[in-house]
């Protein structure tokens, strides 16, 4: 009786554990978010075509999102991930913004005119400082930012139909 | 072409998995003896898993970025040493060199194992199997480190600098044995409570296992350290970061089990304990590797992030914890065992056990604490160091205490305990000199100070031990690498300083005893990064200390690396690190003393040496 008691204790106890465990798996994981606006914040950066300057902070406005990817026209995988890319850029309340990372500008407007430009704004990070300040890893990298500036989820590597499907969800 | 034979050869170890768990456990069932057909087919389990190792680890030398774990995790401008270890350094890979080393031990057990029971050997070989299996499932499904791109890209993304370092290299296999080992005690304790096969023949081959597991375990924790302390140069080289924390637990738990056994392997004590023990050890490697992979946590350590494949090792990890949980109450009737003794060597390891699951407890739930809070309250919060301190420190004091006295009482024996003249006198002295030091250095943490004089009793008591015959040489070795450990930690946290500063090229600053001067900055290429060594002099009290901290901008991918300049003897670790400010010609400068920091990594490798030792002997 006693060994079914502590059976029963021991077997409560973990299966907590081990649904707390099932749970965390799946909670949306947001960035601590704090340091990274704070790098956003007095970056200014050329636009693409306009060669305007600026601020990726005048960027936001409420209730829309952003999807900041960094791309360039050297990438094998951006090509790949053109297609997703493409498909959220006709999403309502999403912005879709272009960090072009260590491009040549004429190969960049090349693969645009080929694939088509999917992006609203596209920023230049001619030398990859940019990217480093945003704490990218490499290209391509996708984040998704909320209105104020809340890094809500970071792709690293290509966004595949998952993620898009993913992105999609998240902003609804 | 590579790609293809490693992952058939995959395929092939998969069937050949079933067939074993099939055949080991109709051995089991006949009480058969096993046939030379288990060893035939264990064998070539192990090779053909070698030769899907062996493909990936090709295909990282040679760069063929057709497969996806190469294409992600390597450049073919990085140097031939970081090319081969990238092959375990993602998450993949490391996943297939588990699944090498658990067959490698499969094997290795079976070898050794001849003179023990049939029906035990086979049934290990059964729960032995069944883990392996789950690794190959969970590989074959969610982490094939064979997928293809297609095309086939130029070039590749890189492997993240900061884990390009010697260190590093060797830290991820080595850490993996000691995980590994760990997963033979628990398939032989499982098999050995079915079988009833709890005695001391069962315990002195478990000994071997636990000393095996805990030496790769300690040694793979210092690499890891050494490489926080040298590579990421945040000045430390213990941060009670949820992934250290995570090869923590088993290390203590395997502590505990070692000096568990030995009561086992002379009285035929403690068998369930020595049971639960073993059990829990491999149970904390699989929750940390379902912690630290499944994205969980987040840190240093964190490969990318996956819920998939969080859940199959959830799943796989309830799957053991039932099974180990039912055949642990089923077959749990050992006898109220034999009295006790106070002053005996048993009730130290008894109590030397209690502390060890303290201090197993306390480190378990800073970690998880943090994922439970938030997934029921949605706060999140993260756990610090002095969380750790304030509950471990007050604790170690009896526990060093204890340590220093325990090995000295004898088995069975309730004699009373002369005490000696030598450790009174012993214990007045650490309290006077931890006085004195307390007296003449400012000192800022109260906690750490009172921890000074257990720690030079235990120091002191292990040096006379040193010279005791009674003692195995193993157990005198591995506590003096304690106690020299315990007291290099305590001072090296009391007389670290620190100064930092933002300096242009030519400047120079005093900060309280130190002048720092900024002389120097040259920029070279190399291989596949910019190197940019700064060249700073620091003077105290007339000395001039020259020091080459480096900024290393790699490129592919695109990341800024420091590398500090550290000037090492035995009792002062120097060191300079400077990072880059953006946007500005200033540099910022850190001088860091950490005393003591050699001893520290001395005293660890002595802590494995006395393990080594004891593993000799017992095979012997």
């Amino acid at each position: 009786m006693k060994i079914k008691l502590q059976f029963i204790f021991v077997f409560l106890i973990i299966i907590f554990v081990l649904s707390i465990f099932f749970k965390s798996l799946f909670e949306n994981k947001n960035y601590i978010p704090e340091k990274i606006i704070n790098k956003l914040d007095n970056q200014s950066i050329t636009e693409f075509y306009s060669s305007k300057n600026y601020k990726l902070k005048d960027l936001f406005s409420p209730e829309e999102y952003i999807i900041l990817n960094i791309w360039a026209s050297w990438c094998v995988p951006c090509r790949q991930e053109h297609l997703h890319i493409t498909n959220l850029s006709v999403v309502d309340n999403l912005k879709v913004v272009g960090l072009n990372y260590k491009d040549k500008k004429n190969n960049a407007g090349k693969f645009l005119s080929d694939l088509g430009n999917p992006y609203d704004i596209i920023l230049i990070d001619k030398n990859g400082t940019e990217s480093i300040f945003l704490g990218a890893y490499g290209v391509p990298e996708t984040f998704l930012i909320d209105s104020e500036l809340n890094i809500l989820k970071k792709y690293i590597g290509p966004i595949n139909l998952e993620d898009e499907l993913e992105i999609k969800k998240l902003i609804k | 072409m590579l790609n293809l034979i490693g992952n058939y050869s995959l395929v092939l170890a998969l069937t050949i998995s079933i067939i074993i768990i099939f055949l080991s456990f109709k051995t089991f069932k006949s009480k058969e003896n096993i046939t030379f057909n288990i060893f035939f087919i264990i064998s070539s389990q192990f090779f053909l898993i070698c030769i899907s190792f062996l493909t990936l680890l090709l295909a990282f030398v040679y760069s063929d970025f057709s497969n996806l774990a190469v294409y992600f995790n390597s450049h073919s401008s990085k140097p031939l040493f970081y090319k081969i270890s990238g092959t375990w350094g993602n998450h993949e890979g490391s996943l297939l060199l588990w699944l090498l080393v658990l067959s490698l031990f499969n094997l290795i057990f079976y070898i050794k194992s001849k003179k023990l029971l049939n029906a035990f050997r086979s049934l290990t070989i059964f729960f032995q199997q069944i883990i392996i299996l789950g690794f190959l499932l969970f590989i074959f499904f969610t982490s094939n480190p064979f997928q293809l791109v297609i095309p086939t890209p130029i070039e590749g993304l890189g492997l993240n600098p900061i884990l390009q370092d010697p260190a590093l290299a060797i830290h991820p296999p080595i850490l993996y044995l000691g995980y590994v080992g760990s997963s033979i005690i628990f398939s032989s304790s499982l098999s050995a409570l079915v079988c009833n096969y709890v005695n001391k023949e069962w315990a002195s081959d478990i000994k071997k296992w636990t000393l095996i597991s805990w030496i790769f375990l300690t040694v793979g924790i210092m690499l890891g350290s050494i490489w926080a302390y040298y590579e990421l140069g945040w000045g430390g080289f213990w941060f009670w970061d949820p992934v250290e924390n995570v090869s923590l637990m088993p290390w203590l738990c395997l502590t505990a089990l070692l000096h568990c056994t030995s009561v086992l392997k002379k009285r035929l004590n403690l068998k369930s304990w020595t049971i639960i023990l073993a059990i829990s050890t491999f149970i904390l490697s699989m929750s940390g590797t379902f912690l630290v992979r499944s994205g969980i946590l987040n840190s240093v350590h964190t490969f990318a992030n996956d819920p998939e494949r969080g859940l199959f090792i959830l799943i796989f990890l309830t799957f053991l914890i039932l099974i180990s949980l039912i055949i642990y109450f089923k077959h749990n009737n050992f006898n109220q065992e034999n009295k006790s003794f106070i002053f005996s060597k048993e009730s130290a390891i008894v109590i030397n056990n209690w502390f060890m699951m303290y201090f197993l407890s306390v480190v378990l739930i800073g970690t998880v604490y943090p994922i439970f809070l938030e997934a029921i309250t949605n706060e999140k919060i993260s756990v610090g160091p002095p969380y750790f301190n304030q509950l471990i420190i007050p604790f170690l004091i009896p526990f060093l205490i204890i340590m220093a006295l325990g090995p000295k009482l004898e088995w069975i024996k309730n004699k009373k305990v002369r005490v000696k003249l030598t450790k009174i006198i012993l214990f007045v002295l650490s309290i006077f000199i931890s006085y004195l030091i307390v007296r003449h250095f400012s000192t800022k943490v109260l906690y750490l100070t009172i921890l000074i004089s257990p720690s030079l009793y235990l120091f002191f008591i292990s040096v006379i031990d040193l010279n005791d015959e009674k003692l195995k040489l193993s157990q005198k070795l591995s506590h003096f690498g304690f106690s020299i450990l315990i007291v290099s930690i305590i001072l090296n946290s009391l007389f670290s300083e620190e100064v930092s500063v933002n300096l242009k090229k030519g400047e120079e600053r005093q900060l309280s005893n130190y002048l720092l001067k900024f002389k120097n900055i040259t920029k070279t290429e190399i291989d596949n990064f910019t190197s940019l060594k700064a060249e700073i002099h620091v003077i105290q009290n007339n000395k001039e200390l020259k020091f080459y901290p480096e900024l290393r901008l790699y490129k592919v991918p695109e990341t800024i690396t420091s590398e500090a300049d550290i000037k090492t003897n035995l009792f002062n670790d120097n060191l300079v690190v400077v990072n880059y400010l953006k946007d500005t010609d200033y540099l910022n400068i850190r001088y860091q003393k950490k005393p003591f920091m050699l001893l520290i990594w001395i005293s660890a490798i002595l802590l494995a040496i006395g393990g080594m030792i004891g593993l000799r002997k017992d095979f012997k």
